[in-house]
């Protein structure tokens, strides 16, 4: 069973915001709303500059869904959070659970009302009946169902962002680290722990088992 | 004499009773998703005019068009092909 996931590698993302500009496009995403962003830290700084492109992540166990008071969010068999915009009240909650700050509110009127609460779809629509304009005009393109990833993902010219089956996901962008000739700095155990004492070895990883 | 030893254990009980603890935290339960039921990807056919090619209702089917889009991405193999 595929459990669909993004990974952005921040190695190769270029800041081109290509993968905004194809979400915004392809899924007619109205003004004030971005379902993705490109996050750069260390702007300008020579050789410590590094771009992300963030959307909703697909959490396994999303904090959103968790916090939902209406319980308007669920996830389909291949792992995909989508929510269904009828019962989304736009109180939200979502958006202060979300560490990335995926679920976003257009805000229309002169006082600036908060409407439904809108975020990416992994391109998989919503539960309107698929490839309709009800479905369309709510959720966007319903890309899953013709066969085809998400846009941003297939629109990234550097194939920084990477879209689909975690486990496909992953193994390209294992190959591309072991072919960089970087090792723990980029990712594993140096990455989410830290380096450590100076010359400190990271622990031997469990045999058998992929990462 | 029965009589009010009774009631001074039915106090002892009743006054022991205060010293149970009760959990203060609430227990966490998931929701359930309220809204309508949507559809699966591979429950549509495949668009007449695209590349894409995959048995209408079968999610085998579906998964391997999706695996070779996948596949795409890695411009290692994409190359090769």
């Amino acid at each position: 069973m595929a459990r669909m996931k993004f990974l952005c590698d921040a190695e190769r993302c270029i800041e081109c915001n290509g993968c905004v500009t194809a979400c915004k496009n392809e899924n007619e995403v109205p003004w004030g709303v971005n379902r993705r962003r490109v996050v750069t830290i260390n702007d300008g700084v020579v050789g410590a500059e590094k771009s992300i492109s963030v959307a909703c992540m697909h959490c396994s166990d999303a904090p959103c869904m968790a916090v939902c008071p209406v319980d308007c969010f669920y996830k389909t068999e291949d792992g995909v959070v989508l929510h269904d915009k009828d019962l989304c009240i736009g109180c939200g909650y979502c958006f202060y659970a979300c560490p990335f700050g995926a679920p976003q509110f257009p805000q229309a009127g002169a006082f600036g009302l908060r409407g439904k609460m809108d975020k990416c779809t992994f391109c998989a629509g919503g539960p309107e009946a698929d490839r309709s304009e009800a479905e369309f005009s709510k959720y966007g393109r319903n890309r899953l169902s013709e066969g085809k990833l998400p846009a941003c993902a297939e629109m990234c010219s550097t194939k920084a962002l990477l879209g689909g089956d975690g486990d496909v996901v992953a193994d390209i962008y294992r190959e591309r680290v072991l072919r960089r000739g970087k090792g723990s700095e980029v990712w594993g155990w140096g990455t989410a722990y830290g380096p450590g004492a100076p010359g400190a070895q990271p622990p031997a990883a469990p045999q058998g088992r992929k990462s | 004499m029965k009589g009010v030893l009774a009631v001074f254990m039915a106090l002892a009980v009743l006054g022991l009773s205060a010293c149970g603890e009760r959990e203060q935290v609430g227990e966490f339960k998931r929701g359930k998703y309220q809204g309508k039921p949507d559809t699966q990807p591979w429950s549509n056919a495949p668009l007449a005019y695209e590349n894409a090619k995959w048995t209408q209702g079968d999610r085998t089917s579906w998964e391997t068009q999706i695996r070779a889009r996948q596949s795409w991405q890695n411009e290692r193999t994409r190359a090769a092909q």
